[in-house]
């Protein structure tokens, strides 16, 4: 038994792959909730209300999806390239901080705010990533550790700062930021819940990034570093200015991430104020396999998955870790399944 | 001048000797997997499982030795389905050390959230204590630092002495090294390069839960979440630092744990600086150290490149 490259992947496996990725991580997991003593078939229905049963809860659900979709694709712009960018969470959190931080005293109305506010957060994650790419770049330091071990710098950065500079005298038990002004708050999408416009946004990312891959010279060009980068050097693409670039790209979509929860959700950073959406982004682009469009479905997925595990948590008493069990499952599932995707077995 | 009187007290040598513990076995795990040619970013979640399943044993009543065994067969395990996705199916060594870490680390939350009813603080367990040997410990200075320290800190430093012998001396050490830089040679030689592969990475995984079961079984005496806190990350910066030697390693995990300790003292003598500030030490020298080797770094050649028989 051997593998085999395939010349084409047909679009059936494409769409098949995730659906059986997924299918796989839950039937395992299903197994965990059924050693707590509860029938994993209910647990999975409790969960599907939790996310979907009722308006407010969809609502919810696609609040969460917001920032996963934008980490998600942080992620998979910069694995596209074979830029190992782990460092999603640490890029949400400053471009939250320097949302908040600008947010709270801009003098100009809020029309003109908003935009200037999402900038900054994505130039706050653009800079942040730009130093491990700098440094893969300049002294071949492997990124991946280094944009982790950043990931632990800028939260307890984010600590120093609200319990010092930033501390908002106004709130009581866990230190947060000051807020972002009023007049800089997301209007909402729907009355009445938490879903404000920055769904849109997220989803207008999405489409952008899809263009800028698969309409521009830079899109091909970083496909081409990540498929075969000596072959890319060879045709002439600089890949130290293709990857500076993917970085940038990459670091500016997980530091809007960040700005949007603030503007939209939060107005004042805490540092329990992402469950790990820099992390779930990778997961995220991995279910996509790695696509835009791809990346928007498996986050609204993922996000059903958090928010309804939450909920059946509630109902049943199974662990709300199951959410975490569930989603990294589906990240190794989906690694196997893409493999049958681009290799197929030959006797 | 208080900051520099820090260095002449015992306390910080024998605190440098036990925060190096759990690095110590990180760092020789990753190694050993990484001279075989297989980068595992699953440490992070191992150590984390390791930490959970050791410090569960011993609560549910076992042996602290017990404890330890059951951490390393737990890593093992973890171990092992990083093997089999890397090896045998030649998949991201990236994305899946980084699945495994997130499994890991979810399932050690789940289970033990599932199977420890938690109060207001965490349940403790009964943990290793400092054992003076008998004579040593009485030195003046050296004593108490080197001859006063839990069990498991003997078994590390042990380890990176079997470890280096076993990689510089032994036919099986020249085939792990050999399948990390050149596979299709060891293949020549007869031997079957997956299952060497495969072996590295279980006992390596076995070795980096060990250093998260000395978290719970003797630095602390509970579990609770994020209690690794990089310090698999932190392993894979050391073994950079050390160009893949034991006996390397074993300095920088020294060093670094001589930071960490220093630092921790130094946050009750200086004063107007946040804490937070020397929390980053740690994680700053790390990325200065990766730095600072990079460039000169003997990597082992045929690492991250999945092995694939008759394919070149």
């Amino acid at each position: 038994m051997r593998l085999e490259r395939r010349a084409q992947v047909p679009l059936h496996l494409v769409i098949v792959a995730p659906l059986v990725a997924v299918a796989v991580a839950l039937f395992l997991a299903g197994g965990l909730i059924a050693v707590a003593g509860v029938n994993p078939f209910g647990a999975y229905a409790e969960m599907l209300r939790g996310a979907l049963g009722s308006r407010l809860s969809v609502t919810e659900m696609l609040t969460r999806a917001t920032p996963l979709i934008l980490t998600g694709l942080a992620a998979a712009v910069a694995f596209r390239a074979r830029l190992w960018n782990i460092g999603g969470e640490g890029q949400f959190f400053v471009g939250a901080l320097v949302t908040a931080w600008i947010g709270h005293s801009l003098p100009v109305p809020g029309p003109i705010g908003i935009p200037i506010l999402m900038v900054a957060g994505m130039a706050a994650g653009a800079l942040l990533l730009a130093v491990p790419a700098y440094l893969r770049l300049r002294f071949s330091v492997d990124e991946v550790v280094t944009t982790l071990l950043l990931n632990f710098i800028v939260i307890l950065f984010v600590g120093m700062m609200i319990e010092g500079p930033l501390r908002d005298p106004l709130a009581f038990g866990w230190p947060s930021s000051v807020p972002v002004d009023g007049d800089f708050r997301l209007p909402d999408l729907v009355p009445r819940t938490r879903l404000h416009i920055g769904f849109l946004f997220a989803l207008a990312a999405a489409g952008a990034i899809w263009l800028i891959l698969a309409r521009t010279v830079f899109g091909t060009e970083t496909r081409a570093a990540g498929l075969n980068a000596s072959a890319a050097a060879f045709a002439g693409i600089s890949l130290p200015r293709t990857l500076m670039g993917v970085a940038l790209l990459s670091g500016a979509l997980a530091g809007l991430a960040g700005s949007v929860e603030v503007l939209g959700v939060t107005a004042g950073v805490t540092t329990t104020m992402s469950p790990g959406f820099g992390y779930a982004g990778i997961v995220v682009a991995m279910l996509a396999a790695l696509h835009p469009a791809g990346v928007v479905a498996a986050a609204i997925f993922v996000a059903t998955v958090f928010v309804g595990a939450d909920a059946m948590s509630r109902v049943t008493g199974v662990p709300s870790f199951i959410a975490d069990v569930v989603v990294a499952l589906c990240l190794l599932t989906m690694l196997v399944a893409l493999m049958f995707t681009t290799y197929r077995v030959r006797r | 001048m208080e900051a520099f009187d820090l260095l002449l007290n015992t306390s910080l040598w024998a605190a440098v000797l036990r925060i190096a513990t759990p690095l110590i076995f990180g760092v020789l795990g990753a190694l050993l997997c990484e001279r075989s040619g297989v980068l595992n970013l699953g440490i992070e979640g191992i150590m984390t499982m390791g930490a959970m399943t050791g410090w569960l044993t011993v609560y549910m009543g076992g042996d602290l030795w017990i404890g330890l065994l059951v951490a390393a067969l737990s890593g093992g395990l973890m171990g092992l389905l990083h093997a089999m996705l890397t090896v045998p199916l030649g998949l991201s060594q990236h994305v899946s050390g980084l699945g495994i870490t997130l499994f890991a680390s979810a399932l050690s939350y789940y289970l033990y959230r599932l199977i420890v009813v938690v109060g207001d603080l965490p349940p403790t367990i009964e943990p290793f204590r400092p054992v003076n040997i008998p004579i040593l410990s009485e030195l003046p200075f050296l004593g108490p630092i080197l001859f006063s320290q839990a069990m498991p800190t003997y078994l590390a430093l042990g380890a990176v002495v079997v470890m280096a012998y076993l990689l510089a001396r032994t036919p099986l050490g020249l085939a792990i090294r050999m399948t990390g830089e050149n596979p299709h040679a060891v293949e020549a030689q007869g031997l079957d390069p997956m299952r060497i592969r495969i072996g590295a990475v279980v006992a390596g995984s076995a070795l980096m839960a060990l250093g998260g079961a000395f978290l719970t079984t003797a630095a602390f005496n509970s579990f609770f979440p994020e209690m690794v806190q990089g310090r698999g990350w932190i392993c894979i910066a050391l073994v950079v630092f050390a160009s893949w030697r034991p006996g390397k390693a074993l300095i920088g995990a020294l060093l670094f744990a001589f930071f960490d300790a220093y630092q921790l003292r130094l946050q009750t003598v200086v004063e107007d600086v946040p804490y937070q500030l020397f929390l980053m030490a740690p994680y700053f020298l790390s990325i200065g150290a990766l730095v600072l080797v990079a460039r000169r770094a003997k990597v082992p050649e045929a690492l991250m490149t999945p092995y694939r028989r008759g394919e070149r």
